[in-house]
Order: C-alpha cells, then sequence, then structure tokens
C-alpha cells in the first residue's frame, strides 16, 4: 500500500497510537466475547471468531451494551492484552469509560475515534493505520508508508 | 456541560478525593452522552462490584483514597459466588480472595451488603419519577418500566461515581422525550397462545429484545394482571436479547395506563405479534431432546421473590426430584434468610432445595452434580448460561422443568 487514506472522526478518548487494523464485521461484546488470556474474539457467534484484538487498531460498530465490557477493558489493559485504539461507529460510552479509568489507572492510553459507518467499512484487516485523536482533530490514517510504522 | 454550585464543589476536592475521582469520570462521561448538566440522584445500584480480574478490586482501591463515602443510598449487585458458601460455585481461590476484597472495599465506602440483582425486591425502593443511577440490565429495565423511576444505563465504573457524587448527567432515560415509545407491539394474551404463562412472559421479553434492540416500546394485549415478577421476566428477557431499558405494558406499567398516556404511542411504528411468533422465540431458547439426561432445575435469575417461593413451595409439596438431580434457586440474603425458616417453606426443605445467595448461577459454573442439560423457565438463563458455564440449557415452563426434574429426563 502506497497511498494513504486519512479518515477524519469525533475524538471521543485522545491519544495517538500506530498498530496493524483489525475490523469486525459485527458489534462485540467484550464481556463473554473477548479473550482476556490471549486478546482474541471469543464469541463463537461473531463472524470474526479468532481475530487477535490484542495490539491492534480495534475497528468495529460497536460494543453491543453489555456494561460489563468497561471492566473487561480495563482488565485487558492490566494484562496487556488490550487493543491499541478503538475505532467505533457511535458514542459508545461503555467502551470510552474502560479506556478512561484504563488512563487512570494504569497509564495505558487507549484513543478512542468515532468515525461515519461508511467510514468505518474503508479500514480493513491487516492494513495500519496511525489514530490521532485530540478534541480539536481526530482521524485515522490507513495505509501509507509501512516502514512509518516500524512494521514490515 | 454547565456545571452548578455542587458540581464544581465536588469536583474542586471540597467533598473529599473519592467524590472528586468520581466526578472527573462523570464529567467525560456526561459529555459523550451529550448531557447539557447534572441532576440529583435518590439511590444507586452497584454492579462495579462483580468480580472481573484485579482490575475492579485496583478500581475500587482507587475510589477509596480520602475516606469516601456514597451520597444516596446505595445497594451492591450479584458477585461471582455466595460469599458464605463459596464452594457451591466453581471459581479459584486467587478469584474467591479478589472478590471478598471488592466487597469489603465497597462496604466501606457505605454500599449496603444486599449482593442481589433484584434490588427492587427490597424494602426500600425508588418512587415513580425518582431519579436513581442503576446498573445491572435487569435492575434498569425492572426500575424504569415497573416502577416509573427514571435511570440511564449504569453499569461498570459510572454506578459506584454516580454514588459517590450523588449526581449523574442529565441524559438518556432521565429525560421526558426518551421514555416514549417509538416501537407498539400489539401481543395476544396468554390465553391466545398456546404457552403456559410463565413461558408466555418469557418468549414475550425475549422477543420484545430481538425485536426493540435498544429502543423503547409500548406493548398492547398483555393481561391487565401481570404482576411485578411477571415484569421482572419480560425486563430481564428483553435486556439480553436486546438492550432493552424500558418498555411499556399499556393498562399495566405506571407510565402506560393508556396508550393516549403515551404521546409517541400513537407515531409510534406499529408490529402485529402472533402466537406462532413468541412460541419461536421460546423454541430458540430451548435445545433440548426428548429422553435427554437433566442434571438440574435452576430458579432465581433474576433472583428469587417471596412471591415465587410460596408458588414454588406449592408446587414441589408431595414432588421429588430424580436421583441427582438438582433443585437451585439463587435469591437474595434477605429473601433467603425468611425462607429458611418460614412454615410454609417445610416442602422446599423435604425435597432438597439449594438455596444460593449473593450471586447467580448463571454467572460461573456451579456445584451440580450430573451431567446433562440444565432447565430452567428463566429466559435471561436460558440465554447467558451455556456461554458462561459451558453448560446446555433449556428454556421452559415452570411446570415442565418439575416433571423434567422428576423424570430424570427431558419430557415433552
Amino acid at each position: 500500500m502506497s497511498e494513504s487514506l486519512i479518515l477524519h472522526g469525533e475524538c471521543l478518548l485522545p491519544g495517538e497510537t500506530s498498530a496493524p487494523v483489525v475490523r469486525l464485521s459485527a458489534p462485540l461484546s467484550l464481556w463473554g466475547g473477548f479473550s482476556l488470556e490471549d486478546g482474541t474474539v471469543c464469541d463463537v457467534n461473531h463472524p470474526d471468531y479468532g481475530s487477535r484484538l490484542a495490539g491492534r487498531v480495534l475497528v468495529m460498530p460497536g460494543g453491543r451494551g453489555s456494561s460489563s465490557s468497561s471492566s473487561v477493558l480495563l482488565e485487558s489493559a492490566r494484562l496487556g492484552t488490550h487493543p491499541r485504539a478503538l475505532v467505533l461507529a457511535g458514542r459508545d460510552p461503555i467502551l470510552v469509560v474502560g479506556a478512561l479509568v484504563a488512563a487512570e489507572l494504569y497509564r495505558v492510553s487507549i484513543p478512542v475515534i468515532r468515525l461515519s459507518p461508511g467510514d468505518l467499512e474503508r479500514a480493513s484487516t491487516g492494513g495500519f493505520a496511525r489514530v490521532f485523536s485530540r478534541p480539536e482533530s481526530a482521524f485515522i490514517e490507513l495505509g501509507g508508508k509501512n516502514s512509518e510504522f516500524g512494521i514490515k | 456541560m454547565f456545571l452548578d454550585e455542587i458540581d464544581k464543589a465536588l469536583l474542586g476536592g471540597e467533598f473529599g478525593e473519592s467524590a472528586r475521582r468520581a466526578m472527573r469520570l462523570l464529567l467525560p462521561y456526561g459529555e459523550i452522552l451529550g448531557a447539557q448538566r447534572f441532576i440529583d440522584i435518590a439511590s444507586a445500584h452497584i454492579d462495579s462490584c462483580l468480580y472481573h480480574g484485579r482490575s475492579g478490586l485496583d478500581f475500587v482501591r482507587y475510589l477509596q483514597e480520602g475516606d469516601g463515602r456514597v451520597r444516596v443510598r446505595t445497594t451492591l449487585n450479584v458477585t461471582a459466588f455466595d460469599l458464605e458458601q463459596p464452594e457451591l460455585s466453581r471459581v479459584p481461590g486467587e478469584a474467591v480472595r479478589i472478590q471478598r476484597d471488592m466487597v469489603d472495599a465497597y462496604l466501606s465506602l457505605g454500599c449496603l451488603p444486599t449482593m442481589t440483582c433484584a434490588p427492587y425486591q427490597q424494602a426500600q425502593r425508588p418512587g415513580f419519577g425518582e431519579h436513581v443511577a442503576w446498573a445491572e440490565s435487569n435492575a434498569i429495565v425492572f426500575a424504569n418500566s415497573a416502577l416509573g423511576a427514571r435511570t440511564d444505563r449504569y453499569g461498570d465504573f459510572t454506578d459506584i461515581c454516580a454514588a459517590l457524587a450523588g449526581r449523574v448527567p442529565a441524559a438518556g432515560l432521565h429525560l421526558d422525550e426518551n421514555r416514549l415509545p417509538v416501537l407498539l407491539l400489539d401481543v395476544p394474551g396468554p390465553d391466545e397462545t398456546d404457552l403456559e404463562r410463565d413461558l408466555y412472559f418469557a418468549a414475550l421479553g425475549y422477543l420484545l429484545g430481538e425485536i426493540a434492540g435498544s429502543r423503547v416500546a409500548a406493548i398492547t394485549g398483555a393481561p391487565l394482571d401481570t404482576n411485578e415478577d411477571e415484569l421482572k421476566a419480560i425486563g430481564a428477557a428483553a435486556a439480553s436479547s436486546g438492550g432493552v431499558a424500558l418498555f411499556h405494558l399499556v393498562g399495566v406499567t405506571p407510565e402506560a395506563p393508556t396508550l393516549a398516556d403515551l404521546p409517541g404511542g400513537s407515531v409510534a411504528h406499529r408490529k402485529r405479534i402472533s402466537k406462532i411468533d413468541l412460541a419461536a422465540a421460546a423454541d430458540r431458547l430451548c435445545p433440548a431432546e426428548v429422553g435427554e439426561a437433566v442434571a438440574a432445575l435452576c430458579l432465581g435469575t433474576p433472583h428469587f421473590s417471596l412471591a415465587e417461593f410460596r408458588d414454588l413451595a406449592g408446587r414441589v409439596d408431595g414432588w421429588q426430584p430424580a436421583p441427582g438431580v438438582d433443585l437451585i434457586v439463587s435469591t437474595s440474603r434477605t429473601i433467603a434468610e425468611q425462607v429458611r425458616g418460614a412454615p410454609w417453606a417445610a416442602s422446599l426443605r423435604s425435597v432438597g432445595v439449594t438455596l444460593i445467595s449473593d450471586t447467580c448461577t448463571y454467572l460461573v459454573p456451579t456445584a451440580i452434580r450430573s451431567d446433562g442439560i440444565i432447565v430452567t423457565p428463566s429466559a435471561k438463563y436460558a440465554h447467558y448460561a451455556h456461554g458462561n458455564t459451558g453448560r446446555r440449557t433449556a428454556l421452559m415452563s415452570l411446570a415442565r422443568c418439575l416433571r423434567c426434574a422428576a423424570s430424570g429426563q427431558v419430557v415433552p
């Protein structure tokens, strides 16, 4: 990939990171759907069962609403199996709260941005992304020079 | 967000470090919800006390800084096991220790040791129109729908922060405009279906959640004598298959004496539910095959009420489970105490009912003696238990559950 694509969104939690992308085709409840041990999707009914989320920019429509997902995100930050950033289609307070507490308790930064549902689909698993999230400007940069991300 | 004097004082540390930390989390939370300001709450119900890992303890310890106390009456949701009978649940020793430390920490903040998912069964409960900050999906939907109290969907971390601050963002279901139905479901009454009455309510709730998602629906056609335990069954099911936090049962729930009391009701999207739809919803939660072995009958998801215990005591008088089949009922400590000593509950003791408190048997694997399927009249149990505990489960009416438990195998 040589051309980079920049998609602008809304900052839900500030931060910056670069990592490989994993895009889920359906919302995932981290509670009951995400394995804290190995950082993968463990909901057998989810279309992306087995996908690795740890260390990735997690792009997904949303979180399905279980409030225990805040706790699961926090616990993953403690264990180091957390996604590096969250890119969502909605203003999901549950995941933002989990990420906010992770920053406060463990100094683990998990920036969160919201994109339009159409833009969300333009990110694909296996690509690379830079996430930049500030109240005044938030975007995800897809592709670009891979060397810039330090990953072959 | 606009901040009142009290909000500024809370953020400025005038109410202590715990309240300041709580408010610092509630402020960005309120902004994401699009709230304009904060409002007072009358009570809180905490789900953050349930063990999900060491971080849950780290969080409450973080909030304990500076001798904090909750500013409103605050009840605790279930924990991962029965604190007095941990051997009934299969939980690793490290988790047992951390869970106990978590409960102690919440009690030190002034929370009440209720450990129940049904705080609405306690003597003191929210009044009509009162703002509260409740967590636990079934408690939220019950408070909003059956009591007409007003809570948004609180949950891990925001619940205890609201309790410490005594304030919540004015958003979601605290606001009039978000409590009106956008969906109207016409349902047949139980007598017009082929389902027994308890299975009817479980199926109705499960279908409601599937159709409504997280939207507010009004339902017409359900029985006008629908009782609180039946509202509990509808809400718990709808908050499992969907994210329902409020429904109006026209003629039953307090915000909907008639359809005309719901200004949105006349313009809402209308959908007719058939008896076939209801039967299919019940079937989706009943993968059992006639003849397969039954290991246990699990009741009390959400926690069994006193009225449900009285009904069960009548049903099991002269009844016996097949050898090796367990009959386990989850309930609160308060209700368990009343049941344990009650003369009317002698039949429950003679059939060997196991009472489990502080937790619920769908959360973690329970000490069940036999292999085989678990039968339950709870749609919430049937929805979650397989994923959480690895045990196959089947939804059926309580009468059929008892027939299955008596014969040791699934019967029609």
